[in-house]
């Protein structure tokens, strides 16, 4: 069977959150679509709560601490990556905001992205479309066409049309990622000292 | 094994009286501190150079060769000299003149600058880092080593028949040091031309910097200058010290929680936890000082900075009596008795020329006669 590396970010703040419940719902779904297409994933899981003091330290102090180091480099070498934030004040909260400030310029380069959220209430639904999208847009990232929200009531499910339930959006967002990544080649991720140009051409100003 | 201090030079308020040095005494300290190290039986006394405030070295050979002026021993060097904003003709003319006034006493390190802004305040562009630093670098290696320079280039006016002056002392430059947090070009840069390696590695994780100083090292080796472990390496570290922890850390922790760079940020254990920061007594700086050397490799140069983050002057004097007398001592003594014969000791203008002197007298016999060659069967 292939491999492939799934990087989860999941900005939720409590414990349990449904930020973190919808994480989990996309990341089974991943798993079980890639498995259909003879691909096995090999997920990461990042709590960004868990590195939240580490990124305030990062941007005051310019110190990155192991554990901000190990999820940062795990989304630069990752072949897939999930995305999930609550909303706050009409977008990504900050927190989430704050992680991905810290990663590298290319890290998302390329790198097909499923984006999520969860709020309150359903009006806020379309900050997967002004903020999520354009976000990773702007990181270069694919970004999935079914991106998935989730609010209070589709934890229950039952007042929506069958196809437009949760877990068939779920469902539908996890096959488009593991179309996208059965067909690509293993991630080569970027190595400062490996791509190091040659002294030759840093001379000759190539 | 040299040892040394580098100063940033920052002009900041003693946040335990809240009082703020003036620029002269701040410039006054510098040097005061440049003084102590030779008086302390330290090496090296190293001076950044920045553009902006709340820093005030923002001209080294001056200050340099004041130092120079009154003392005997101590070598000059910088942290860093900024090879993309300075004109490298004026590098190479004030470090030669330096070298003449201190007798050799000189090396610098190069560096890229702290702070986006002073690129366009020199007229250059950031984007335009790295090949600054590469084509001025060659430039100023030309002008060290040729006493006349046909040279044209992309960052500066051309030069026709053009002699820097002075040149050199004894027809040898200085020894250069590149000094990078991030990269790897610049490992490559020092490797290529068998110049020093300075790792300022005082934010964490050193994982990024281990992985930088073993590529300057297989480059080093590459380039055909030496093995990799004798290749010269230089790091940065930082320490506060009293007799006993505890009092260093309580009269510490005020600087640190307020120090400029890292304050309001990682509590002070855990800065010293994952960085060379040390806060505590001569053995603790001692032991924390030897897994340099484990994660490293064996170097040649070691700095320490004492002096920033509001610091008083007499509280860093304190702090360098002790490094002298109870903590180079042993560490000295520590790091020699590791290190291989083959490695070599950093660079100095007296070995320079020897070395340069050694290579030109066997240069002119090529008559010589031939070894045979031992038991090469085919």
């Amino acid at each position: 069977m292939d491999r492939r590396s799934l990087v989860v970010l999941s900005a939720g703040l409590g414990q349990p959150s449904s930020t973190r419940l919808l994480a989990d719902r996309l990341t089974a779904a991943a798993r079980q679509a890639l498995a259909g297409r003879g691909v096995e994933v090999d997920v990461t899981l990042v709590e960004v709560r868990d590195v939240a003091r580490d990124l305030a330290d990062h941007l005051v102090a310019n110190a990155t601490s192991p554990a901000l180091r190990r999820a940062l480099d795990a989304v630069a070498a990752a072949d897939a990556v999930i995305a999930v934030t609550p909303v706050f004040a009409a977008s990504y909260s900050g927190l989430f905001k704050t992680f991905v400030d810290a990663l590298d310029r290319d890290a998302l380069t390329g790198v097909p992205v499923l984006v999520g959220a969860t709020a309150g209430t359903q009006r806020h639904s379309l900050v997967l479309e002004h903020a999520m999208r354009p976000l990773f847009a702007h990181l270069r990232a694919l970004v999935l066409p079914t991106a998935v929200f989730a609010a209070p009531e589709d934890w229950g499910g039952d007042s929506q049309p069958s196809g437009d339930a949760l877990s068939a959006r779920v469902d539908r967002a996890a096959g488009e990622l593991a179309e996208v990544v059965a067909g690509r080649p293993v991630r080569r991720p970027h190595d400062p000292f490996a791509d190091a140009p040659s002294f030759a051409d840093l001379l000759s100003g190539r | 094994m040299q040892f040394g201090v580098f100063t940033v030079g920052d002009v900041t308020p003693d946040p335990t009286t809240g009082r703020t040095p003036t620029e002269g005494e701040r410039i006054g300290a510098m040097v005061a501190i440049a003084r102590k190290a030779e008086e302390v039986g330290l090496d090296v006394f190293a001076t950044g150079e920045h553009h902006n405030e709340p820093f005030v070295p923002s001209s080294p050979t001056t200050m340099l060769g004041f130092v120079a002026a009154q003392t005997e021993r101590l070598l000059l060097s910088t942290a860093t000299t900024l090879i993309t904003t300075n004109d490298p003709v004026k590098i190479a003319e004030d470090y030669a003149m330096l070298q003449h006034l201190a007798g050799g006493r000189v090396d610098l390190t190069l560096g890229r600058g702290n702070t986006g802004p002073v690129y366009p305040w020199f007229g250059k562009d950031i984007r335009d880092g790295i090949p600054l630093a590469i084509e001025n670098y060659a430039l100023l290696r030309r002008l060290w080593t040729e006493d006349v320079v046909d040279w044209e280039g992309r960052f500066r006016t051309p030069l026709q028949s053009f002699t820097s002056t002075p040149r050199p002392l004894d027809g040898v430059p200085p020894f250069v040091w590149h000094g990078s947090i991030r990269s790897p070009e610049i490992a490559e840069q020092a490797a290529y031309y068998g110049d020093g390696f300075f790792a300022n590695h005082i934010f964490w994780p050193k994982e990024h910097f281990i992985r930088l100083v073993d590529f300057y090292r297989r480059r080093y080796e590459h380039y055909g200058h030496g093995s990799a472990d004798q290749a010269v390496v230089g790091l940065g570290g930082q320490v506060f010290v009293r007799k006993n922890s505890q009092d260093a850390v309580r009269e510490f922790r005020p600087y640190f929680d307020n120090a400029p760079v890292y304050g309001h940020g990682p509590s002070l254990e855990e800065f010293t936890e994952h960085t060379p920061l040390t806060v505590g007594s001569p053995q603790e700086v001692i032991d924390k000082t030897l897994t340099f050397r484990e994660h490293f490799g064996d170097y040649q140069r070691q700095l320490f900075l004492v002096d920033h983050a509001g610091l008083p002057l007499d509280l860093v004097l304190e702090q360098m009596e002790i490094l002298g007398e109870e903590v180079v001592p042993v560490l000295r003594r520590e790091l020699d008795a590791m290190r291989p014969a083959h490695v070599p000791d950093a660079p100095t203008h007296a070995s320079r020329v020897a070395a340069r002197d050694a290579a030109s007298s066997a240069a002119p016999t090529p008559t010589a006669p031939v070894a045979p060659t031992p038991a090469t069967v085919a």
